[in-house]
């Protein structure tokens, strides 16, 4: 990820002298920030009283630092720069650690600024006091107290750095109101970093040539790509199109990796994973060859590490050394940036390799034979809506448009990845480490800020929706016309399907027995409302949806006790996947073996 | 990743180690700044690692450096894991696992060494054995009256284990440790 610093206006060392608050805004306007998200108090007034009196750096104001944070994350996953949050101490700072912690798990830029409480009184349980850096230590790539007026603009300048390069991440900078009103001296950001922080982008040539002789000769490969591509860069999601092309391989990508290779290319297997495709996990069990690309080997993705791909040679192109080996053992680690080692293979690969896609002409029979077994199907319905068919309509409704889709966490968050076509990077945003319910509404929201032009839909669950909807409020004030599009079955959806395979089906407070009306809610803060719980009415609805210039709420009224499958059920291997149609109550039932239920 | 399957019926897959724990000592250079030994501990914690030692001190002051000892142990794996995961703190220079370079230089081990001072109270033929015995161990008088000495011994760590031990039945009432500096034999450094 490339850092966005724009010069230095020539004219900065006559004004060099400044406040705290003055160096926090010059700073973000060095940085090339155009909007923040954030909620004013106590200890960033002077910040705010600077941002008024500028037009520049756009605040956006919310109704919760939850908000911020997630809006913050939504914005630099559509654009690719850092997000900018700005919070006040004690509570403002303690609302931000769950967006903090969404983008350490997912590898997103955000940059937090927060209050805090004048030096003099850090330590003394001042109002409104609270350890932040303490507290964000382990949630974020690093922070910063600054204690210095005159160390503030390098400080700032090195947390957007740190946020941007590497493998992105968030950064707190944590400071005294004292310091806000202080004044010292401006200095523009440098290029020269600390010694300490050298991030890898280079790959290593000889790991890339053996990647390529693995590659070269395998007779069942599979290119296992994830956020990290997305992360690399526009360039990077190119690169791997061009890779797969050449090499005529099979691909299949995470959740967060989805929209670098799109859905609509031959060579696409869909998601992998716990609720992946029946033929990608059937691909990386049963592959020769797995190319890895700017993925981490999640739990999700493995299911159980014993059975997982068990005779293929791996290559792992990561830019965090960490994340090698760590959960995977690997045969050809690459460490660097995805987009780098991306061109170096793409290179090397066209002068060297002879491709032979005849060679795999086997391996996509097989291929063929596992994509038949069809394993997203569901049952289709006449009386009820089916949460797949509405995912299915608002994609086949919006294809042709400009469109940006958030989740919260849950079924629908898996039936999105499944039935909609990604068709390029940065263009989904859900929460995929964390599993941050309450995520996507305020992302959409600053999705829609850095595409005010673009039809940004956040593609939610009853239950989920509820954690962060005051943001609609949010999204009134600053005319963002984000869609809100609830699957609403009244259960948290997910929980429910897991008591149901775990726990005898007791629904143990899963159920939402007292649901708003989310159409009077819309209507409450001054958005627009539709219901429809229709399946013939379905497509007009989302129509209607579409064409409203403002934020809608969308009470998509869907079947009540669907599962989401294909599913890889606890303790067992990509090869051993619950597919729909052969998930009979007593199936569902006896999905996980008797011995791994005795131990829940 | 020799790991066997303990089903448990939730939403992860708990895998059981097999390899066997071994003793590592790390060498960490960091940048001496406020914060940064807590993130290095943080991490420890955070991630379920042992700590069996650790010692701290700057030790270049012009570039504000500061070399943190640590010994550890785990499964090869997790020792690998343990270094790649300080790497990535920003404030930290260099990892060295102390161990592998022993290892791999055909030693059995890096020099150890720590200090302790050990506070022995007790009059007649205890007295006189104490004394005898810290002489035995090279261990030095720093303070004493009639009633007691402090000593200031020095060695492996095995070495202090074992002087504590032998002091205690003479009237051990106190001792201080400052946990292990190592490094590696050889003209090499760091």
């Amino acid at each position: 990820m490339n850092k966005a610093v724009s010069e230095p206006a020539a004219d900065t060392s006559a004004h060099n002298e400044m406040t705290g608050a003055e160096i926090v805004v010059q700073a973000l306007k060095d940085n090339g920030v155009e909007n923040i998200f954030g909620y004013p108090g106590g200890a960033v007034l002077p910040i705010y009283d600077e941002l008024f009196q500028q037009e520049e750096v756009r605040h956006i104001l919310v109704r919760h630092e939850q908000g911020a944070g997630h809006a913050a994350e939504g914005y630099a996953r559509a654009t690719g720069k850092a997000g900018v949050m700005l919070v006040t101490s004690g509570p403002g700072a303690t609302n931000a650690v769950t967006p903090l912690q969404d983008a350490l798990m997912d590898s997103i830029p955000l940059v937090c600024i927060s209050g805090q409480v004048p030096t003099a009184l850090i330590g003394s349980d001042a109002f409104q006091e609270c350890d932040t850096v303490g507290i964000t230590r382990p949630c974020t790539k690093h922070n910063w107290l600054v204690k210095d007026v005159n160390q503030l603009a390098a400080i700032i300048h090195e947390a957007f750095h740190v946020a941007t390069t590497g493998r992105p991440g968030p950064v707190v900078v944590d400071i005294p109101k004292d310091i806000q009103f202080a004044k010292g001296t401006y200095t523009p950001p440098q290029t020269a970093p600390r010694t300490s922080y050298q991030p890898q982008e280079q790959g290593d040539i000889n790991q890339i040539k053996a990647a390529i002789e693995l590659m070269a000769h395998a007779k069942k490969p599979v290119i296992y790509s994830g956020g990290g591509v997305i992360n690399a860069g526009p360039e990077a999601s190119h690169l791997l199109r061009e890779l797969v092309d050449l090499t005529g391989f099979p691909i299949t990508s995470t959740l967060m990796g989805l929209g670098a290779y799109p859905a609509s290319g031959a060579n696409w297997l869909g998601m992998l994973g716990m609720h992946g495709t029946y033929e990608a996990n059937m691909a990386m069990h049963d592959c020769d060859v797995m190319l890895c690309v700017g993925a981490r080997f999640d739990d999700r993705i493995t299911g159980r590490l014993d059975a997982f791909s068990p005779n293929s040679r791996k290559i792992h192109i990561d830019i965090d050394p960490s994340s090698i080996n760590k959960n995977v053992r690997v045969d050809v680690p690459i460490i660097g940036d995805a987009g780098r080692i991306l061109e170096d293979l793409v290179r090397l690969w066209r002068a060297t390799a002879k491709p032979n896609k005849a060679a795999l002409k086997p391996w996509w029979t097989q291929i063929d034979i596992w994509r038949a077994r069809d394993s997203l199907a569901y049952r289709p319905n006449e009386d009820v809506i089916m949460p797949q068919y509405a995912i299915q309509r608002l994609y086949e409704l919006t294809r042709d448009r400009d469109v940006y889709v958030t989740t919260e966490v849950g079924q629908h968050q898996m039936w999105a990845a499944q039935h909609f076509g990604f068709e390029a990077p940065n263009h989904w945003m859900t929460s995929g480490g964390l599993g941050t319910m309450g995520y996507g509404l305020p992302a959409a929201l600053g999705v829609q800020i850095a595409h005010p032009d673009a039809l940004v839909i956040d593609i939610a669950g009853d239950a989920s929706v509820q954690m962060t909807i005051q943001e609609m409020s949010a999204a009134v004030q600053h005319n963002a016309p984000i869609k809100i599009f609830i699957l609403n079955n009244q259960y948290m959806g997910m929980v429910r399907q897991w008591q149901q395979l775990l726990h005898g089906n007791r629904l143990s407070h899963s159920y939402t027995e007292a649901m708003p009306d989310f159409v009077k809610l819309a209507e409450a803060y001054g958005c627009h409302g539709i219901m429809c719980d229709k399946p013939a009415a379905l497509d007009d609805a989302i129509r209607e949806m579409i064409s409203v210039d403002k934020p809608v709420i969308f009470d998509c009224r869907v079947a009540a006790l669907a599962n989401c499958f294909p599913m890889i059920p606890s303790g067992k291997a990509h090869n051993e996947m619950l597919l729909p149609d052969e998930a009979s109550d007593e199936a569902v039932a006896n999905a996980i073996d008797e011995e791994g239920r005795q131990l829940v | 990743m020799n790991a066997q399957l303990q089903p448990t019926g939730s939403a992860y897959f708990i895998t059981k180690e097999t390899e066997a724990a071994q003793t590592h000592t790390l060498a960490v250079l960091v940048d001496n700044e406020p914060g940064v030994l807590a993130r290095v501990i943080g991490l420890f914690s955070g991630r379920g690692y042992n700590i069996d030692s650790l010692t701290v001190s700057e030790t270049e002051h012009e570039r504000h450096l500061s070399r943190i000892t640590i010994v550890t142990r785990g499964t090869g794996h997790v020792l690998e894991q343990i270094k790649h995961q300080l790497e990535r703190i920003v404030p930290v220079h260099r990892v060295v696992d102390l161990s592998v370079v022993a290892d791999e230089r055909g030693h059995d081990r890096p020099m150890e060494r720590e200090l302790a001072l050990v506070k022995v109270r007790g009059q007649g033929d205890d007295r006189v054995e104490a004394l005898r015995l810290a002489d035995a161990f090279r261990a030095q008088v720093i303070d004493a009256n009639t009633e007691h000495f402090i000593f200031e011994i020095t060695g492996r760590v095995s070495k202090i284990e074992q002087f504590i031990a032998i002091m205690k039945p003479l009237g051990l009432v106190e001792v201080c440790r400052t946990g292990v500096a190592a490094m590696n034999r050889g003209p090499e450094g760091m």
